[in-house]
C-alpha cells in the first residue's frame, strides 16, 4: 500500500483484507470525504467502496430492517418503510440538496460523526444497532456505544461499518418525528434537532419513548429521563407539556457561530415538546 | 487525455486499480481517459474534457454550481470521485441544447431573465432538468426542493422559479415585451444570455493556455506577524515540478496596491510582516499536480506571532500597535464628516428624541465564481485575463507593481460570475502579472473557497450611535450620528465609506440640523472594502429603526411618518445640496401605502386569531426607506463610448462598462439603438478589453446606467452628428442605417452616404462617434457642503415577515418594492436587481456573518436559499433624471438598502422585539422578545 493508493473494490471480502493490511481513508458518497479536502494536501491512500452494491439497499427481517451502509439518502425518501422511519424520511429531505441526497450515505453519515449529522438522532431514536465487519468478523454495537465522542467513532482502523439495523416496535405500532433548526431553509447545519420515537400500545398510551437530540452535545444523544416520564402517558394533545428544562440536563451545547448555548438548550425543548405534539395529534411525524 | 471507449465499460469497473484507463459516458459520448479514479468528476470533466459548463464554486457541495446528472441524478460533480461514475451516464449543460437551438428550460431561463451573472446556470439548469424528466407539471414547492442545492447570489431566485414552473408548462410566460425594436424600456432577454445558457460562456477559470503555470499564493495563518523565509533550496530538490517561487524582493515595481492612487498600501506579497489572516507571503508556481499537492508546511517559513488589533476599540487604544506608519491619528484611516445647522442644540428642544447603538458583522460578497484568470507576456507587455468589475482600474494597478508604463499591461476581463464590489479590488491580477513576466510562461491561477474568503474584501463592520429628533408634529429636527467602520488591515474602499456615510446619514429625509461623522478605523482583520451600498445599508439599519423608535414615541404610523419627512423636490440635503429633479421618494411611498395598511391590518388580525390558538408564530410588517448618490462622492468618474460603423453598414459599441452580471452588456445596447433609431438585434459590440474599448470606469456606485448609459446616447449622438455632418444633412435630418450606405432623409429629400467609399480605420470603423460622461458633482468643503451626486435613487420596501416568538425563527413571507429608477431601461432587468438585492439585503439582515478564520466556507457563512426568499413585488417608479440617458438611474445598490430595515421593522411590529444587532439570528430576536416582553411587563 502506498500513500497514493486507490482501491475500488467491489467486494467486501476485497475491501475488507485492504483494510486489513492498512489503514486507508474510506471513502463512500464522498460528500464529507471531498469537503474535508478543499485545498492543498498531500496524497493518500483510499478505499473507495462506492462499486460495492451489496453494500446497498433496505431489506426487512424477521427483526426489522437492516440498511445497508452505502444506502442513501434519497433512497430512504423513496422506500416504502413503516412509520417509525418517518423520522429517518424527514431528516433525509432535510439533509443538504438533492445533489447531497442522491449521494451521500447513511454509514457514511455515522462514521463521518459530526456531532450535527442528520441521521444520528433518527436512528438513536429508532433504537439502531450498527454492524461492523473486519476480515475478523463481525460484530454488532448499539449507535450510542458506536458513538465515541466529537468526530469519533468506535471503527477500528480494520473495520468498515456494513449496515445498520433497526428492531420492529416491540408492541403495537410506532411512529416518528424529525424536527431541524437552522438560520435558513435548504442547505443548513442544524442549530438543533429533536427526532423522537413514541411506541404506543393499542389503546393509546405510550408503551415507549425514545428521545434524541442532536447538535447540543458532543455527539447526539438519547434522553433517558425524559423518555421514563413519557412511559405510560395516553397520546393525546398536551404530551408536549411533559418536557421540562430539568430533563435536558444531560445535554452539553457549545456557543458558536450558529448560536448560544443556553439558545440551544432552549430551542432543543421546544422542538421535543412540538415533536411530541405532533406525534400526539398527526398520529404520524408532521 | 480523451479517447473513444472501446468495448463495455463494465468490463473494468470489476478491476481493483489504481490507475489506469477509465471509461465514461458524457453526454451520450463514450470517453476513455487516463485519469487518477479519485479525481473528482468536476476536474475530469473541465480539465480532460474540455467541458467547462460544468462550474466550481466551493468544492465542497455547498453551492451546486457543479450539478451535473449521473444516471439521470442530480449529483455535486465536485464530490464524485470519478472511479464512481465509470461506465454511468454523465450530462452536463452542454448536452441540453439541440446544436444551437436551445431546451425549453434554457429558453425559459433566457426569456424570464433567470440567468445574471450566470455563474449558477448551468447547476441550476441540470437541477431542473433532473425535476422536468422525472415530474409532470411540478409544484412552486417541488421546484423549491428540486433547485434548493444550488445557490445563486444574483437572482434572488424569483425568476428561477418562475422560469422553472414556465418551462414545466406550470406558470405564466413572462410578461410579453411591445417594443420589439428593443429600445428604452424593452424587456430585451439579456444579449449575452445564449452562452450562459448552453455553458460556453467563459469565467475566469474556464479557459488557460496548454503549457500555463500554476501558482498558489501562501497565505498568512495569523492576524498579526513577522516572518522569514529560509533556504527554498530543498522545497525545489523535494518538489521537482515546483518551478519558481516568488518572494516580495521579485515584485519589480511598486509592491503595493489600494483603491486611492496615494494609498498602495496592500502588498501583492508582504515584505517580512503580515497584517491579516490571509496576507500574501509567498508564490508557488509550477505544474497542477505539484501546487495542490505542496502545503504550507512543507515551506520554511518561520513566524513571529504578534499581538493582533482584533475591534475598533483596541484598534483606538493608544497602546495597541500601529499597523500603518503613515497614518497621522493613530489606526485611523480617515474621518468623515457633514454638518449643516446646529444639531445638539436642536436635539436639545425636541419633542421627541430618540437614541440607538447599532452593530454590524464582515459579510462576504458571496459571489459564486471564486476569483480566477491567467496573464500571459506577449513581447514587453502582459496580458491579464480574470474576472473584474474593474479593467482600467486593474490596469493601473498591474502597471504600477510590474513598474511598466500603462501601454504595456492589457486586461482582458472574463465573463464575472459576480462581483457585488468583492471584484472592484485587484486579487490575483497583479501577481499573475509579475509571474508571468518574470518566467516568460503563461501562468494561471484560481483561487479555491476558502481563499476567496479569507483573502478578499467584506463589507465594513459597523458600529453606529445616533440620536434622532422630532418636533411634535412629527417633522424631524436633528439627527447626530457617528459610524466606526472597522475597515481592515489595508485601505481598500475605506475611504469611500467613510465618505458616503455621512452624506447619507439623513436617510431620504428632510433633517435641517445634522452632525454626521465615521472614521474608518485600521485593524488585524480581513481587509473591508466595496459592498453593494459602501456603509449606506449599515447606517441605514440604525437611522430607519430611529424612524420607529420615533414613530412609536409620537403615536404616528411608521409610513406615514416616513411620507411627512421625505425629501421632495426643491429640499436642501445635509450637503446643501438643492434636489431639483427626479425626486421619487414620496411617489414610491405612497405607492406602497395601500398595500401597507392592508397588510398590517391582516397581520394584526392574523396574532388576535394566534394568541387565541395558542399559537407561537406572530406575523408583523416594517418599512424601510433609502435614497443613494448614483456614482463617486464628489469626485471625478468619467465614462467613455465608442460607437462606429463600418463599410457594410454594421454598427459596433464599444462598451467597456463591464457586465458582472447586472447586464451592462444589454442596457448599453439599448441606449444605443435608442438613440440611433435601430433595432438593438442589428447591433454588434464589444466588450470589455482595455485594449478594444474605452474606460467606461468601474461597474460600481450604481453608476453604470446612469454614467456609462448617457456615455453611450452621447457617442451615439456624436455619430449621428458625424452622419448628419457628411451628409451635409441639417439637426432635424432623419438617418437610416442600411446595407453599406446610410441615408439622411430630410423635408423628404434623402442624402446618402455609400460606406464603401470611406477610408476604413484599424478596426473596420468608417464612422464613429466618442462621447464622455461625468456627472457633474462639486468637491464638498470641511463640513461636507457640496453636491456629492448628480442623482439619487430613492426606495421604500415594505416586509412582511412570521416571528416563531418560542424559537425566535423569522421568515420573510412577502416584500413590496418601490423604487424610482428614474426610467427603468430595461424593466426585466430592473426587477432582477431588485430581487438580487432584497436577497442580500435579507441575508444582512437575518444570517450572514463573516468571522475570520471560522466561517471561511458557504455552510458555515450562510446565504440565502431559494427556501428563504419571500415573494418579492415590485413597483418601479420613472421620476426622470434630466442628466440621465433617457431619465435612467442606477439601481444596483438601492435594491439591497432598505430590506434590512424593513425586515427589522417587521420583526418589532410582530413582538415589538427591537433588534440592534445583525444578523438577527434566532437566540438573538429570542433575546429581543424577552426583553420587549419584560420592558412591556414593568410598564
Amino acid at each position: 500500500m502506498t500513500a497514493t493508493s486507490y482501491l475500488r473494490p467491489r467486494d467486501l471480502t476485497a475491501a475488507l483484507d485492504a483494510l486489513a493490511g492498512a489503514p486507508m481513508t474510506v471513502l463512500s458518497g464522498g460528500t464529507d470525504h471531498f469537503p474535508a479536502r478543499v485545498g492543498p494536501r498531500p496524497p493518500e491512500a483510499v478505499l473507495d467502496i462506492g462499486g460495492i452494491d451489496a453494500l446497498r439497499g433496505i431489506e426487512e427481517t424477521v427483526a426489522g430492517h437492516r440498511l445497508g451502509a452505502r444506502t442513501t439518502w434519497m433512497d430512504v425518501i423513496e422506500a416504502d418503510l413503516p412509520p417509525h422511519f418517518d423520522a429517518l424520511k424527514q431528516a433525509a429531505r432535510e439533509v443538504g440538496g438533492m445533489q447531497i441526497q442522491n449521494r451521500g450515505t447513511l454509514g457514511g453519515n455515522l462514521c463521518n460523526a459530526s456531532p450535527a449529522a442528520d441521521g444520528t438522532p433518527c436512528l438513536l431514536a429508532a433504537d439502531a444497532m450498527v454492524v461492523l465487519a473486519s476480515a475478523r468478523g463481525e460484530r454488532r454495537l448499539p449507535l450510542a456505544d458506536f458513538q465515541a465522542g466529537y468526530r469519533a467513532t468506535a471503527r477500528r482502523p480494520d473495520e468498515l461499518l456494513t449496515a445498520i439495523e433497526v428492531p420492529k416496535p416491540a408492541v403495537g405500532s410506532a411512529r416518528s418525528c424529525f424536527l431541524k433548526l437552522g438560520a435558513r431553509h435548504y442547505l443548513v447545519i442544524s442549530i438543533a434537532m429533536v427526532a423522537a420515537t413514541l411506541e404506543v400500545t393499542p389503546d393509546g398510551t405510550v408503551a415507549a419513548a425514545r428521545i434524541a437530540v442532536g447538535a447540543c452535545s458532543a455527539t447526539a444523544r438519547r434522553l433517558p429521563a425524559l423518555e421514563a416520564a413519557l412511559a405510560g402517558r395516553p397520546v393525546a394533545p398536551g404530551l408536549g407539556g411533559v418536557v421540562v428544562p430539568d430533563y435536558l440536563d444531560d445535554l452539553s451545547p457549545i456557543d458558536d457561530v450558529r448560536a448560544s448555548a443556553d439558545y440551544r438548550r432552549h430551542a432543543a425543548g421546544v422542538l421535543i415538546a412540538r415533536a411530541l405534539e405532533c406525534l400526539a395529534t398527526a398520529g404520524k411525524g408532521a | 487525455m480523451a479517447e473513444t471507449l472501446n468495448g463495455s465499460p463494465k468490463d473494468r469497473r470489476a478491476e481493483m486499480e489504481t490507475n489506469g484507463f477509465l471509461g465514461l459516458i458524457v453526454n451520450g459520448v463514450a470517453h476513455r481517459l487516463d485519469v487518477p479514479p479519485g479525481k473528482r468528476l468536476t476536474r475530469v470533466l473541465r480539465e480532460d474534457l474540455g467541458l467547462t459548463g460544468t462550474k466550481v464554486g466551493c468544492d465542497a457541495g455547498d453551492c451546486g454550481a457543479c450539478t451535473v446528472l449521473l444516471d439521470d441524478r442530480q449529483v455535486c460533480a465536485c464530490l464524485v470521485p470519478v472511479g464512481q461514475a465509470e461506465g454511468r451516464s454523465v450530462r452536463t449543460v452542454e448536452g441540453l441544447a439541440d446544436g444551437a437551438r436551445l431546451n425549453r428550460l434554457q429558453e425559459a431561463f433566457w426569456k424570464h431573465g433567470a440567468a445574471q451573472c450566470g455563474i449558477c446556470t448551468p447547476g441550476m439548469l441540470m437541477a431542473g432538468m433532473e425535476l422536468l424528466e422525472r415530474t409532470a407539471r411540478p409544484t412552486r414547492d417541488q421546484a423549491m426542493d428540486a433547485l434548493g442545492g444550488v445557490l445563486c447570489r444574483c437572482t434572488g431566485y424569483q425568476k428561477i422559479v418562475e422560469a422553472m414552473l414556465d418551462a414545466a408548462g406550470n406558470g405564466p410566460a413572462p410578461p410579453v415585451d411591445t417594443l420589439p425594436d428593443g429600445g428604452m424600456g424593452a424587456r430585451v432577454a439579456r444579449l449575452d444570455g445564449r452562452a450562459k445558457l448552453d455553458g460556453t460562456e467563459r469565467y475566469g477559470a474556464d479557459h488557460w493556455p496548454a503549457d500555463c503555470l500554476h501558482l498558489r499564493v501562501v497565505r498568512s495563518p495569523y492576524a498579526h506577524a513577522t516572518f522569514e523565509i529560509g533556504d527554498l533550496a530543498p522545497v525545489h530538490a523535494r518538489f521537482p515540478g515546483l518551478h519558481r517561487i516568488l518572494t516580495a524582493k521579485d515584485i519589480p515595481g511598486v509592491n503595493g496596491f489600494g483603491i486611492y492612487p496615494d494609498i498602495k498600501d496592500q502588498p501583492v506579497l508582504a515584505p517580512g510582516r503580515v497584517l491579516y489572516r490571509g496576507d500574501a507571503v509567498l508564490a508557488l508556481l509550477g505544474d497542477r499536480e505539484t501546487i495542490d499537492g505542496l502545503t504550507d508546511e512543507d515551506l520554511p517559513i518561520t513566524w513571529t506571532e504578534k499581538p493582533a488589533v482584533l475591534d475598533i476599540d483596541t484598534a483606538l487604544d493608544p497602546a495597541s500597535p500601529p499597523l500603518h506608519d503613515r497614518l497621522t491619528e493613530h489606526n485611523v484611516l480617515i474621518r468623515g464628516r457633514v454638518r449643516a445647522g446646529e444639531a445638539e442644540e436642536a436635539l436639545g428642544i425636541c419633542a421627541a428624541a430618540a437614541d440607538t447603538r447599532f452593530d454590524t458583522p464582515f459579510v462576504e460578497h458571496g459571489y459564486i465564481e471564486p476569483e480566477a484568470g491567467y496573464a500571459v507576456r506577449v513581447g514587453d507587455r502582459v496580458h491579464v485575463y480574470a474576472c473584474t468589475q474593474a479593467p482600467y482600474m486593474d490596469l493601473d494597478e498591474v502597471a504600477n507593481v510590474l513598474g511598466f508604463d500603462k501601454g504595456r499591461v492589457r486586461i482582458v476581463p472574463t465573463a464575472c460570475g459576480g462581483g457585488f464590489g468583492g471584484k472592484l479590488d485587484v486579487s490575483l491580477q497583479p501577481i499573475l502579472a509579475v509571474a508571468a513576466w518574470l518566467t516568460d510562461r503563461p501562468v494561471r491561477y484560481v483561487y479555491d473557497r476558502p481563499e476567496s474568503m479569507r483573502a478578499s474584501t467584506k463589507r465594513h463592520p459597523a458600529r453606529i450611535d445616533a440620536r434622532l429628533g422630532a418636533d411634535a408634529d412629527g417633522r424631524l429636527k436633528a439627527l447626530r450620528l457617528h459610524a466606526d467602520f472597522d475597515t481592515g488591515a489595508y485601505a481598500s474602499w475605506g475611504p469611500t465609506v467613510a465618505g458616503r456615510v455621512p452624506v447619507h446619514a439623513t436617510g431620504p429625509y428632510r433633517v435641517e440640523n445634522v452632525l454626521a461623522t465615521s472614521a474608518a478605523i485600521h485593524t488585524n482583520q480581513c481587509p473591508s472594502g466595496a459592498f453593494r451600498g459602501f456603509g449606506v445599508p449599515q447606517s441605514a439599519l440604525a437611522t430607519e429603526g430611529l424612524m420607529d423608535d420615533l414613530a412609536a414615541r409620537l403615536g404616528i404610523d411608521p409610513l406615514e411618518f416616513r411620507l411627512r419627512n421625505a425629501l421632495r423636490p426643491g429640499d436642501r440635503t445635509a450637503t446643501g445640496q438643492v434636489l431639483e429633479r427626479s425626486v421619487g421618494m414620496a411617489a414610491c411611498l405612497e405607492a406602497v401605502a395601500p398595500r401597507w395598511k392592508d397588510w398590517r391590518a391582516d397581520a394584526q388580525a392574523a396574532n388576535a386569531a394566534a394568541r387565541v390558538a395558542g399559537s407561537p408564530m406572530r406575523r408583523g410588517v416594517g418599512v424601510g426607506c433609502m435614497w443613494y448618490g448614483c456614482g463617486n462622492t464628489s469626485m471625478s468618474n468619467p465614462s467613455h463610448m465608442r460607437v462606429t460603423v463600418d463599410a457594410a453598414g454594421r454598427v459596433t459599441l464599444y462598451n467597456g462598462a463591464v457586465d458582472i452580471g447586472q447586464g451592462t452588456y444589454t442596457i448599453m445596447p439599448q441606449v444605443c439603438a435608442e438613440t440611433l433609431g435601430v433595432p438593438v438585434s442589428t447591433l454588434a459590440q464589444v466588450t470589455g478589453d482595455t485594449d478594444a474599448t474605452l474606460d467606461a470606469g468601474k461597474t460600481s456606485a450604481s453608476r453604470q446606467t446612469f454614467v456609462s448609459g448617457r456615455a453611450v446616447k452621447e457617442a451615439s449622438l456624436a455619430l449621428l452628428a458625424e452622419i448628419r455632418r457628411r451628409a451635409n444633412a441639417g439637426p432635424a435630418a432623419v438617418i437610416r442605417f442600411e446595407e453599406g450606405a446610410i441615408l439622411a432623409v430630410e423635408d423628404g429629400v434623402e442624402k446618402r452616404i455609400d460606406l464603401s467609399g470611406l477610408p476604413v480605420g484599424a478596426d473596420g470603423a468608417v464612422l464613429e462617434g466618442i462621447a464622455s460622461f461625468d456627472p457633474p458633482t462639486t468637491p464638498l468643503d470641511a463640513d461636507g457642503q457640496g453636491t456629492p451626486y448628480a442623482t439619487y435613487g430613492f426606495a421604500a420596501q415594505i416586509a412582511e415577515v412570521v416571528v416563531d416568538i418560542d424559537l425566535g425563527t423569522v421568515k420573510p413571507l412577502r416584500i413590496l418594492a418601490a423604487h424610482d429608477v428614474g426610467r427603468a431601461v430595461n424593466p426585466t432587468m430592473v426587477e432582477g436587481q431588485i430581487h438580487g438585492g432584497v436577497a442580500q439585503g435579507l441575508g444582512l439582515a437575518l444570517m450572514e456573518e463573516y468571522l475570520p478564520g471560522r466561517t471561511e466556507n458557504l455552510h458555515d457563512y450562510l446565504i440565502p436559499t431559494f427556501g428563504d426568499m419571500p415573494e418579492i413585488e415590485c413597483l418601479l417608479i420613472e421620476d426622470e433624471e434630466p442628466e440621465g440617458p433617457y431619465g435612467a438611474k442606477g439601481i444596483g445598490e438601492p435594491a439591497l438598502v432598505p430590506t434590512a430595515p424593513a425586515i427589522l421593522g417587521a420583526i418589532r411590529h410582530a413582538t415589538g422585539a427591537v433588534v440592534r444587532r445583525v444578523p438577527a439570528l434566532p437566540h438573538r430576536v429570542l433575546t429581543a422578545i424577552r426583553e420587549a416582553d419584560a420592558e412591556a411587563a414593568s410598564r
